[in-house]
């Protein structure tokens, strides 16, 4: 049995299969990636990092693609403004 | 030892099947050769995640890269060439400088995406999307996905996603039923049929197979909860949890653009040893011709020989890929979007995803500079990777030239300074 890993999204816990991406974490938590222009919820879209639609808070940082980030114990993730 | 400003004798850019197959052949005659590829790991969009261990082509293919000297860098974005041979990437902890002789661009493709009402709700996303993200670790297990658009990878995922114990409620091919047909394609009529041509016969047989279909708007209130399919001319509405939807490829060809290689039609021009208008760049695979995966490998596989000055067994290579061109052109022709689905974006459906910019803030302007200088449609982070497609399709707008950085980076990634030889580069490996 692989071990798993605990992340926080919006502050909830979730956790994780070794290998599972920020955005598959975040959809599993039922959390929006990030909030458009006009203040839509919106979700991951091309799945390869190209479209920027999944771009989320991870760790402080802002604006990363998070399709393209796996997940890392304790990690602390935030829907994008 | 080696410098955090590495000279390759072939530089490939893209980790696909076309890029392992040229880094492989280029590295036979003992050259330097390298793969950056912006992914944390090899293998392109096909041979994602367990793919590579479970597809025999891909396991052939990456046991020859792993006995290799091919020199691999995950996770490195090139975004300009500052001079002629030499790439500036961003990697996950910093930036890199990469130096080439040759360089052989294999950045794939990405799916086409429509806009439709309601295409912005969470979990509609591509088709080869929904396919990563169940690799990645989205539970899909019990989930009913509709999986629609146009083009043979809707099976591909159709079929994995049933393997992996969805309900996948139909699959809604925009092609009509005769031009399938006249692919050769008939057994579409019977799913179970076509499933076992593709090698899917058990996960396909129970599953709806409609062809003329297309989504004419996904509903839900903040999420997606159904779909409203347009098949053979009448409506219906279907439940689902996700919609898997995307409208065949687009070539990646924004770095070729970059580097100065000329296009035709979309496509990067290569001639038979897939060297691009200038003279040290190659390209294979997708970028220069939608194809799928055993063209990309031929073409990978000329492209690396040629780099390496092995042109000579690159030709002997010259059939095998002529035969499999001529499959491309009628793939090409077979999935060829429909006029009707010119119609779905109603005038306050949203095209530019990252700008919300709708089609009616789009449609006074006469092409795709004018509406970028006007209304920010393309000027959002994915720099119109997603909505260019779409406004081409609609509008029939081309876009511009690409400039740099082609991808967004982060400043200080930007500044010359963070390109000058740093030590802890060398772990980027």
């Amino acid at each position: 049995m692989p071990e798993q890993i605990a992340v926080t999204v919006n502050g909830s816990l979730v956790v994780v299969a070794p290998g599972t991406s920020v955005a598959a974490a975040m959809m599993r938590a039922g959390a929006s990636c990030r909030t458009s222009v006009r203040g839509e919820p919106r979700g991951p879209l091309c799945g390869m990092g190209i479209c920027f639609e999944c771009r989320a808070e991870i760790d402080g940082i802002l604006h990363s693609r998070s399709c393209q980030i796996l997940c890392v114990a304790g990690m602390n993730i935030k829907t994008d403004a | 030892m080696l410098s955090s400003r590495p000279q390759f004798d072939v530089l490939v850019v893209g980790g696909g099947p076309a890029g392992i197959a040229a880094a492989v052949s280029a590295a036979q005659s003992g050259k330097r050769v390298a793969i950056a590829d912006d992914n944390p790991a090899l293998g392109g969009q096909i041979w994602r995640g367990e793919t590579i261990h479970s597809d025999p082509s891909a396991r052939a293919w990456s046991s020859q890269l792993r006995e290799s000297s091919v020199e691999l860098f995950p996770g490195a974005r090139i975004f300009d060439q500052p001079a002629p041979g030499v790439l500036n990437a961003e990697t996950m902890d910093g930036s890199m400088v990469f130096e080439y002789g040759k360089l052989i661009l294999a950045t794939g493709a990405r799916e086409r995406f429509l806009p439709f009402p309601g295409w912005t709700l969470p979990n509609v996303m591509g088709a080869g999307a929904l396919q990563a993200l169940a690799k990645a670790g989205l539970p899909i297990q019990g989930k009913r996905v509709v999986v629609a658009g146009t083009g043979p990878l809707l099976l591909a995922v159709a079929s994995y996603l049933n393997q992996r114990g969805a309900i996948v409620v139909a699959i809604c091919e925009q092609a009509s039923l005769a031009t399938l047909g006249a692919f050769g394609l008939r057994l579409f009529e019977h799913p179970g049929k076509i499933a076992q041509a593709w090698g899917l016969h058990r996960e396909l047989a129970r599953v709806r197979l409609l062809t003329s279909a297309w989504p004419m708007a996904a509903v839900g209130n903040q999420i997606l909860e159904s779909v409203v399919m347009s098949v053979k001319g009448t409506q219906q509405r279907i439940s689902c949890d996700y919609l898997a939807c995307g409208f065949h490829l687009v070539p990646n060809t924004e770095l070729a653009a970059l580097v100065g290689c000329r296009l035709e039609g979309g496509f990067v021009q290569v001639d038979e040893l897939q060297t691009t208008s200038v003279p040290n760049i190659f390209c294979a695979g997708e970028p220069a011709g939608i194809g799928g995966v055993d063209l990309a490998l031929v073409e990978g596989q000329i492209a690396g020989l040629a780099a390496s000055g092995h042109g000579a067994a690159a030709e002997k290579l010259r059939r095998q890929r002529a035969k499999l061109q001529s499959f491309a052109r009628s793939l090409e022709k077979t999935f060829q979007l429909r006029p009707e689905l010119k119609r779905l974006a109603a005038p306050e459906t949203i095209v530019c995803r990252c700008e919300d910019v709708t089609l009616s803030q789009l449609q006074p302007h006469g092409s795709w500079r004018a509406a970028k200088l006007q209304s920010r449609c393309g000027m959002g982070p994915c720099q119109g990777r997603i909505c260019g497609p779409a406004t081409q399709f609609l509008l029939g707008w081309t876009p511009d030239s690409v400039r740099p950085p082609v991808l967004p980076v982060k400043l200080r990634n930007l500044t010359s300074e963070s390109h000058q030889p740093k030590g802890e580069l060398t772990s980027v490996m």
